[in-house]
């Protein structure tokens, strides 16, 4: 009993790892099935015939690719606009400072379904073709939010005494902002590149109504496959994206703990 | 860019407003090349206003700011010859220690940057720590790295605003001695903006003591503490007795007669302004003396308390009607008064200062209750 209570908190730990957890761990598993069928959702034999080869499926590798491109053209942009709004709003009293915080926050407020057929009513009046384009704007378009919110939350704990300080030391206003302001601000910065780049790759709603046939994303391959039986090669992007995910967070980690022990040091 | 050295500091009819607020009414003051100079005052007088003016860092409303024979009031802070030393320090927690200190001569394309900036961390005793990064480093430590770091520039004035503020009474002590040290032997203009007074009499050659806005006397410490010129100098500089006299008759043998609640005083008539005729009598506590033999001014009263700090005790002395009198008698082994003792007070003419009692008394008393 004792030792029941001594692990206790270990225990809740240790479930609620695996509630979040084993849903990551079935897809790793099942891509190393070998189903019969066009179904991959009962376990028949271990194989390595998908890992092998990834692209196997048809249109897979495509829908990757255009995921991958979408998510980079829309977070780079996304993330230069966003940290710029972040430094106006943190740095400057304006008028219609007010109102710009909260048409930030709007789009993060909507439903996705909401703005997803606005954006494809508003496109259509516009003589926008649904496609990649179109899919790349409504996507730089709700993660310059995300951007936003974190870049401000960086923004608004660094000193502007240090800007001063480079400004008295001699540097003048863009030397200041390249070896004082955007190197402090930088973990805001690719705190908030890295979420839009996973909101972007994520998104499915919003995409669904901006694209056209020939611009299938890996989400929506993913749903369609589902639909028609979900080749194995869905588990092992899948887990490949889950891997890398994890490669980043820890390399993070791993960084930041090397960065303390010198500061300790 | 100015010349190094370029000369005096000037300030001329220098003013700040925000909005409707006057932080700073027209300044004008002269800082002498290569002196030490305090402003003085306390919290919102206005003293770290005029300096980040000098600095750069804030626009004047109006005036103009010389350094030697160039006016730099319209020059943008990284274009002007003069350095700060930041109250919260502002170094760049991203670099190291090292870096900081080379930051200024890199900007300038210095070629021996490195090597200067390990010379000005030897002058703060700081040597070793150029590897670190600041987080590493105590207050004490950061506080001297900042002062390297404007230092190595060499600039025509060097700033500090409350540079000490942030250190305990200690170190405090230590860096004051540091830091008059480094002027004497760097020779630079210092400007130091404090609200310490100690602080200021310990380091500066001349003090510039401000209040709302203006400068209230500008001189040497001993001329302040000595021939404070308003009830707010003396007040915030050192404790002072202020007593309310009348002046009865004319100057004879160097002395003018006033009365004090019907005590007669008498004062030395060189203190006493031409025309004046009620007037405030400053004594500082240890100028007081227990007992009659400290001269002809004599004053009774009864111990109301009696603190023991142990190089001497202080006295509160209530007056017949009814004024406390601070008196600190040294510690010299003659015997002590204790609380409801019946004593006199006595002092020379002449140890006295002689204010117009159109002045408030209290002027500069809560600054000083505020700010320690």
């Amino acid at each position: 009993m004792a030792w029941v209570r001594r692990h206790l908190l270990f225990l809740a730990a240790v479930l609620v790892l695996a509630y979040m957890l084993v849903p990551n761990v079935v897809v790793a598993v099942f891509s190393f099935n070998d189903p019969v069928g066009r179904y991959n959702y009962t376990w028949r034999a271990f194989s390595l015939d998908a890992w092998a080869n990834p692209c196997g499926a048809a249109g897979i590798c495509q829908s990757l690719g255009l995921s991958l491109r979408v998510g980079l053209v829309a977070s780079l942009t996304a993330t230069v606009l966003g940290t710029m709004v972040a430094f106006a709003l943190g740095r400057h009293r304006f008028r219609g400072r007010a109102g710009t915080n909260l048409l930030i926050f709007m789009p993060m407020a909507t439903p996705e379904v909401v703005m997803g057929s606005s954006l494809l009513t508003l496109f259509l009046m516009m003589g926008l073709p649904a496609g990649t384009l179109a899919i790349t704007i409504a996507h730089i378009m709700f993660c310059i939010s995300f951007v936003v919110v974190a870049v401000k939350a960086r923004v608004a704990t660094l000193d502007p005494r240090l800007e001063e300080a480079a400004a008295d030391l001699g540097a003048t206003p863009l030397q200041t902002f390249l070896r004082v302001t955007f190197p402090l601000a930088f973990p805001g910065i690719l705190a908030g590149a890295l979420l839009a780049f996973s909101l972007s790759f994520d998104d499915y709603i919003i995409t669904n109504f901006t694209a056209s046939p020939s611009s299938v994303t890996f989400p929506m391959y993913v749903w369609g496959a589902a639909q028609r039986g979900a080749p194995v090669q869905v588990n092992v992007i899948g887990t490949l994206m889950f891997l890398v995910a994890l490669l980043v967070v820890v390399a993070g980690q791993a960084l930041a703990a090397r960065r303390e022990r010198s500061r300790a040091g | 860019m100015a010349e190094h050295g370029a000369g005096d500091l000037r300030l001329t009819g220098l003013t700040k407003r925000f909005g409707d607020f006057t932080a700073v009414h027209p300044l004008d003051l002269t800082i002498p090349r290569g002196s030490f100079f305090a402003l003085l005052g306390p919290s919102g007088c206005g003293k770290t206003t005029t300096l980040r003016m000098v600095a750069g860092l804030e626009e004047p409303s109006g005036g103009t700011i010389h350094l030697g024979d160039t006016d730099v009031t319209g020059t943008r802070a990284h274009r002007r010859n003069v350095n700060t030393v930041f109250q919260s320090y502002a170094l760049f927690p991203h670099m190291t220690v090292l870096d900081n200190v080379m930051f200024g001569l890199r900007r300038k394309g210095d070629k021996q940057a490195e090597a200067k900036a390990r010379e000005a961390l030897e002058l703060v005793q700081l040597g070793q720590a150029g590897g670190r990064r600041p987080g590493q480093l105590s207050g004490g430590m950061q506080q001297r790295v900042a002062l390297a770091r404007a230092l190595v520039n060499r600039p025509d004035v060097l700033l500090l605003d409350e540079p000490l503020g942030a250190l305990d009474l200690k170190l405090r002590r230590q860096m004051q001695i540091e830091l008059k040290r480094i002027q004497q032997e760097v020779g630079l203009t210092f400007v130091h903006v404090t609200h310490d007074q100690e602080e200021a009499m310990t380091m500066a050659d001349h003090i510039a003591v401000m209040n709302a806005g203006r400068i209230e006397q500008l001189a040497d410490p001993a001329t302040l503490y000595e021939h404070p010129a308003s009830t707010f100098v003396a007040n915030f500089l050192g404790q002072s007795n202020l007593l309310r006299a009348r002046v009865e008759g004319g100057a004879r043998d160097g002395l003018v007669r006033a009365n004090t609640e019907g005590q007669e005083l008498l004062l030395a008539a060189d203190s006493v302004p031409e025309g004046l005729t009620d007037l405030w009598v400053g004594v500082r506590p240890e100028k007081l003396t227990l007992g009659e033999a400290g001269g002809r001014n004599r004053l009774g009263g009864r111990v109301v308390d009696a603190s023991f700090t142990g190089v001497a005790t202080q006295y509160v002395v209530r007056t017949p009607w009814g004024a406390d009198l601070v008196v600190v008698q040294q510690n010299d082994g003659s015997a002590r008064a204790t609380p409801g003792e019946d004593v006199t007070l006595s002092w020379e003419p002449g140890r006295e200062f002689v204010l117009d009692a159109a002045q408030d008394d209290h002027a500069g008393l809560d600054e000083v209750a505020v700010d320690g």
